[in-house]
Order: structure tokens, then C-alpha cells, then sequence
């Protein structure tokens, strides 16, 4: 008789069901695509409201379909973890709901991508800040993130009092160790005496552990906050002890007002729209696409009214020479922060140079291990 | 003025009665919740269905969620039919998860499927069975709370594969990004019909864990231990012989679970592997009474909520907590039948209230 409850429990499942099919279907359905010629499927890693990674991502999505008007239609999920499960639980989910471009903007989901895009030859799979592709239907995207973290670098250089930057961070993975090294070079520039201390939290997203990082950097004399890590947590944290924060990803200066000071930031639209365009018109092939500043795929947030003129100024004319294409990041003779030459003098790092970095630079302190 | 008495026996009508109002009741709520977060109930009850069963692509991601619930489910009936609160599936997948690791990230890519998946999973029971034993072991000995130790057990596994991720296991191709290596082709299970093979283990061990439990001695010594210690000491039973060797049992087919997710799903390990199968498999197993054939069906049951509500999110927007509170609004209902079921409420005569005073 037990046995009931458990058949009770399917069947006022299906019942409700059935009580669903009687009604008129009052919306368009989610398998009907609509009119739109394409439907694209976006896999974040965080809540779309994040204020910061996923954020940046869901603009960049929704300017998109803002652009092609009706052609393109969009699905998401948030918060899905790098597991394999869940990634390759979301992406066949829109597959089977009709997407037939699925993107994934999270660095772990590389292999799950890889291993769906074997098996779905038909659909296009395109990976943020990944280094795996194929001949046929997989490609990745990135930008040149180490020129606006240069600039940010000037700001946070010329702005801090004790000499001390904090910098929050999720993984000691290169794409990080990349913008750590670029933003001590840029504050290095133009104050010597500065020193950049790394904490890493070991999560993408994760607004408590990220708010306590911060304060753990402010308790030891940071004045400036930097970040590489996905939420508004340590520019709350800043605001709160009366230092000055940069953000990441997006403009985020309604999340703390009082110390946001600019952000390195992600034009998403400037690649889905293009690339979305070259999907409709067929002409698509796998790229491993890499934006710069000049694309106008990455750039700095307006700077806000608490950096005087003169770090505007300064930050202007580097910003200039960087857009002309005169002025590469990484110049030789850089030392790491245990004292030996890692690019000798007259050697410039290129994109394959800058992402074999395993080391931090003289004047940032973290582990890298 | 309310009087709370224990029942006899319910008349069985009246059972069904009480589980079939708590079925409705749980539905209702569902609703309404689901109303005031502006949705449509109906809708969202039928769009669950639909999302889970409509094709035959979500009828394989149903079939694959439910897969490690079931296998788990069926450890921990074992662990509840003796009443040893096993609260610690999720840490004996993970063990099993590592174990199958230590297994698949160490042999030779050379070592044929046949050898190493079997290997995989005979490292995986143990390693999930042993990690049931050091509570099992303690509550034979010790008289420790189980539910605290098993519980207590998740975490330390937790943070255990957390560490090998971060630290010693790193990946050293992943240049510096936490992952564990991929398993090589070998140790990965393979499928059929579009569906990893774990699905006919799952289904063969409800019937090996049916007939383990109802028709062989050690099923039946694990039943009258949990029914009554002075009955199974009376009868001359090794009372901690038999605690230990139902939790090996449990545990390992908790690991062996953790085997099929790491080698079917992620085709590595990693500190996420589990999933929260372990917490789930808790509820699914107490509403499946027990009983290996009425698990399946919970199971399956709780895998349409779960790809149902994957299929919400991305189709309706709708938040993926709107599927778990679901689930926590059937649980709350059917657990809370419990209650009435084994107590009677009525009021006081107020006649019975002079007669205190």
C-alpha cells in the first residue's frame, strides 16, 4: 500500500501534465524558435546580475540581439560550475531546444566544448578565453585584456598613498598571472615604489570570499583594489574601509560610488555581433579570435570624477600610443618577483609569448603555485 | 486544548488517504509559490513534464540524472533498513570517485576498457566502503552518533579532493588552472542507446540489492537489527558484524556511483563530482520506503524535476530554484504525513480540561 505514494507522486506529476496540455498553449513555446533565422545558446558561470563577469557577457548578448532584430534568438542559463555534467547538461538542453551555436564563457568548460563538438558536427561551439579549436565547428575567443590593465595599472599607481595595491584574484592561472603582470607594469611606470599584493579566492564567482579577500588586503595597508574575479565584492569592501577601488569586466560604479575609480572592461558585442553575422551569411569558419583595444573588444571604463586630471592625462597618452599599435605591453627587460630575467632586454612579448606566462613580475607578491 | 496521541495500526485506506491529501497539499503549495513568483502553476508543472520527458534527447538527460541518485539510493536503503542514519553519501561517492581516480589516472593508456573499468570500479566500492566503515566502526565500538559522523565524513572527502585539485593532482598541462587530468580512453564507460551503460548497473543492482535485502540471511539479520537490538542479540546475531558489513555494503555502492559520475560524466575528478546525488538520495530513499523497485520510480520521479527544471531555466527563464523548491515543498508535505500517520490530533474535550484542573 506504501507503494502508492511513490506511484502517487508520478502520477499527480502527470496529472498536472495532462491538466497543462487541456489549456490553450498561450505562449509562443519554447520550441518554437519564432521567426528568428538563428538561435543561440549563452552557458554563464554566474548569475547574469553578477555586476561583473557574467554581466558584461549578458550586454554583450543582449546588444546583439538587439542588432540583428528579430533574426537572432537568444537562450542562457546562469550559474552553471565548470563540471562536465552540468556544462554538458546545459548545452545539449539548447541544442535540443533548437540552439545551433552554443557559446560558453567560462575558461573550464574547454574540454566539455570540445568533447560536444565532436559530437554535434551541426552545431557551432565558440569558447571565451579557451585555447582549443577545431577545423570545422569550434572556435575561441579572447581580447588583448593586458592593454586596458596597463592603463588601469597607471591609475592605480599614480592614486595609491601607501604604496600598496591589492589585487583579488581567482585562480594563479596564466590568464591571470597576464593581468596581474600588466597592471604592476602600468603602476610601476609611474610610481616605482609600488608593490601589488596578489590573494588568490579559487572560485570564478564568489561575492563573500571575494569581499573577504578585500578586506584582508586592506587590513595590511592597501589603499587601491584592483580585480580578477568576477563580482562587485571587493569594490563594496573598498567603499566600505574608504579606499578607492577598479572593477573588472564592466562599469560597475553604481555598485560603490564612493571608490570606483574605472574598470578594464569586455566589448562582448563588438565579436558576437560579427561573428553572428559571418553564422547567417554561411562565411564562418573556426578563428581563434583575439581583440584589442584598436577592435574596440576591450577598453577602460570612463574614468570617474575621484581621478584628478593628471592620471587622466597621463593615462590619455599611453591609452593613445596603445591604440596606434605603438605601444606593446610587454617589453624586455622584465624581471619576475624573484629576480630573474624572464624577457631580456630588446624582446617583445607576442600573443603566444604573453600566454606562456608562469610567473609574476618584480613588484607583485603572490604565490603562483 | 490540541491533544497529540499515537496511533495503532492505520487502516490502510486511511494511509493512502493521508499520503494521497499530502501529495495534493504539496501540489497546491508548489502552485501557489510558483503564482506569487508571477508564473503560471500549470504551466510550469506541464513544462517540467514536457522538459523532462517531451524528447528523446531529454529522456536520456533524465535517464542520466537519475542514474547516480538511484545507485546511491539503493546504498543508503541498505544503511536506513538496519536505522543507521547514513547522512554520508556524498562523501562516500566522492571516495569512490577517487578511488576509480587513483585507478584510471595511473594505469597505462594500453590497459584495455575490459580490465580497467572493472579494476575502476572494484577500487571504487572499496574506497566508497571503507569510508563507510570508520562510522560504522565507531558506532559498533563507540556507540557514536552516526548521523553526525557520516555527515561529518562528506566534508573531510570534500576537501580532500579539493586539495588533490588544487595541489598534488594539478593538472600540469592546465598551466595553473585547477583541473585534474582527463582520463584517458580506457577508462571511460561506455554507451548504449545514447546513455552510458550505467543505467543497466543501476537496474541490475535494484534487483541484487531487492533480493540482498528481502530474500538472503545478511538481508534479513540487517532488518532485525534495525527493528529491535534486544530481538537480533536474543537470536544470537554479531550485532556489530552485521552493522559493519551493511555499511561496507552501503558505502560501496555509493562509490561505485562516484566511479560512473567520474568516469561516464566528468571523465576526471573534480571537488564538485558529487553533486548534492548524496543529500538527494536521502530524500528519494525515505520516500521509497525502503524498497528497491518503489526507489526506482522516486528516483526517475525526482530525475524529471531535476532535467525538468534544467529544461525551465533555459526555455522560460525561469530560475533554477523554482525546481528545487519543488522539491523541498513535496518533501516538506510527504514527510509531514509522516506525522499523522504515526500520531493522532484531536481536540480536547473541555469536560478532559476540568478534570486536569
Amino acid at each position: 500500500m506504501k507503494k502508492l505514494l511513490a506511484l502517487l507522486l508520478v502520477l499527480a506529476l502527470v496529472m498536472s501534465s495532462l491538466a497543462g496540455c487541456g489549456k490553450a498553449d498561450d505562449s509562443t513555446g519554447p520550441d518554437a524558435s519564432g521567426d528568428a533565422e538563428l538561435t543561440v545558446g549563452f552557458i554563464y558561470i554566474g548569475p547574469k546580475t553578477d555586476g561583473g563577469f557574467s554581466e558584461a557577457q549578458d550586454r554583450g548578448r543582449q546588444a546583439m540581439v538587439d542588432h540583428f532584430d528579430g533574426r537572432v534568438k537568444t537562450l542562457e542559463m546562469e550559474n552553471v560550475p565548470e563540471e562536465k555534467q552540468a556544462v554538458e547538461s546545459a548545452a545539449i538542453n539548447m541544442i535540443d531546444q533548437g540552439a545551433s551555436v552554443i557559446i560558453g564563457t567560462s575558461y573550464g568548460y574547454m574540454d566539455t566544448l570540445e568533447a560536444l563538438a565532436d559530437q554535434y558536427e551541426d552545431v557551432i561551439f565558440l569558447h571565451f578565453s579557451g585555447n582549443k579549436m577545431n577545423d570545422t565547428n569550434f572556435g575561441n575567443y579572447f581580447g588583448a585584456m593586458e592593454e586596458p590593465r596597463y592603463l588601469a595599472g597607471i591609475v592605480a599607481g599614480m592614486m595609491t598613498e601607501t604604496n600598496k595595491i591589492g589585487y583579488v584574484a581567482a585562480f594563479p592561472y596564466t590568464e591571470l598571472l597576464i593581468g596581474i603582470n600588466a597592471f604592476t607594469l602600468g603602476a610601476k611606470s609611474v610610481n616605482p615604489d609600488a608593490e601589488v599584493l596578489v590573494v588568490y579566492t579559487n572560485a570564478w564567482v564568489d561575492a563573500a570570499n571575494e569581499k573577504a579577500a578585500a578586506e584582508a588586503l586592506l587590513a595590511k595597508g592597501c589603499d587601491v583594489l584592483e580585480q580578477h574575479c568576477d563580482t562587485t565584492g571587493p569594490q563594496i569592501a573598498a567603499e566600505a574601509a574608504g579606499a578607492y577601488a577598479i572593477g573588472y569586466n564592466m562599469d560597475s560604479r553604481e555598485a560603490a560610488p564612493g571608490a570606483f575609480l574605472t574598470a578594464p572592461i569586455w566589448h562582448h558585442e563588438a565579436f558576437y555581433i560579427e561573428t553572428v553575422q559571418n553564422i547567417l551569411d554561411g562565411t564562418w569558419e573556426p578563428e581563434s579570435y583575439y581583440g584589442t583595444m584598436a577592435d574596440g573588444y576591450v577598453g577602460l571604463a570612463e574614468m570617474s570624477d575621484l581621478v584628478p586630471d593628471e592620471v587622466k592625462d597621463a593615462v590619455s597618452e599611453a591609452e593613445a600610443k596603445i591604440m596606434a599599435g605603438e605601444f606593446p605591453i610587454f617589453v624586455g627587460p622584465i624581471k619576475d618577483n624573484q629576480g630573474n630575467i624572464v624577457v631580456p632586454e630588446g624582446t617583445t612579448l607576442d600573443r603566444a609569448g604573453i600566454w606562456s606566462m608562469n610567473y609574476l613580475v618584480e613588484g607583485a607578491k603572490g604565490a603562483i603555485e | 486544548m490540541i491533544k497529540i496521541t499515537k496511533r495503532a495500526e492505520l487502516p490502510k485506506t486511511q494511509e493512502a488517504l493521508i499520503n494521497a491529501a499530502a501529495i495534493i497539499f504539496s501540489i497546491v503549495c508548489a502552485g501557489l509559490v510558483i503564482l506569487i513568483l508571477g508564473y503560471n502553476p500549470i504551466k510550469i508543472f506541464h513544462q517540467i513534464i514536457v522538459g523532462a520527458l517531451g524528447t528523446e534527447m531529454r529522456i536520456q538527460q533524465t535517464i542520466i540524472k537519475a542514474i547516480p541518485l538511484l545507485i546511491t539510493s539503493l546504498g543508503i536503503a541498505i544503511a536506513f533498513k538496519m536505522k543507521f542514519w547514513n547522512i554520508g553519501g556524498e562523501g562516500q561517492i566522492m571516495m569512490g570517485a577517487f578511488g576509480a581516480s587513483l585507478v584510471a589516472l595511473n594505469i597505462p593508456s594500453t590497459v584495455p576498457s575490459v580490465i580497467a573499468l572493472p579494476a575502476m570500479a572494484g577500487a571504487a566500492i572499496i574506497f566508497g566502503g571503507l569510508w563507510a566503515f570508520i562510522p560504522a566502526f565507531f558506532k559498533a565500538k563507540m556507540g557514536t552518533n552516526e548521523t553526525i559522523f557520516t555527515l561529518m565524513m562528506n566534508y573531510i572527502s570534500i576537501k580532500w579532493v579539493t586539495y588533490l585539485q588544487y595541489g598534488p593532482w594539478k593538472d600540469p598541462v592546465s598551466q595553473g588552472f585547477p583541473k585534474i587530468a582527463n582520463f584517458e580512453a580506457n577508462a571511460i564507460l561506455p554507451s548504449l542507446f545514447g546513455v552510458h551503460i550505467g543505467w543497466i548497473i543501476a537496474l541490475v543492482l535494484v534487483v541484487i540489492v531487492y533480493i540482498f535485502m528481502n530474500h538472503t540471511k545478511k538481508g534479513f539479520e540487517i532488518a532485525v537489527v534495525g527493528q529491535s537490538l534486544e530481538t537480533a542479540r536474543y537470536a544470537g546475531m554479531n550485532i556489530n558484524a552485521v552493522i559493519i558489513t551493511a555499511m561496507l555494503v552501503s558505502g560501496g555502492l555509493c562509490g561505485l556511483a562516484g566511479m560512473i559520475q567520474a568516469s561516464a560524466i566528468e571523465r576526471t575528478l573534480t571537488r564538485a563530482l558529487s553533486g548534492g546525488y548524496g543529500f538527494t538520495a536521502i530524500i528519494t530513499t525515505w520516500l521509497g520506503r525502503l524498497s528497491p523497485p518503489i526507489i526506482m520510480f522516486v528516483c526517475f520521479a525526482f530525475a524529471i524535476l531535476i532535467q525538468g527544471g534544467a529544461y525551465l531555466q533555459i526555455a522560460l527563464l525561469v530560475p533554477a530554484a523554482v525546481a528545487d523548491m519543488i522539491q523541498g515543498v513535496i518533501l516538506f508535505f510527504v514527510l509531514g504525513s509522516e506525522f499523522f500517520l504515526m500520531y493522532k490530533v484531536g481536540f480536547e474535550r473541555k469536560s478532559a480540561k476540568k478534570e486536569v484542573a
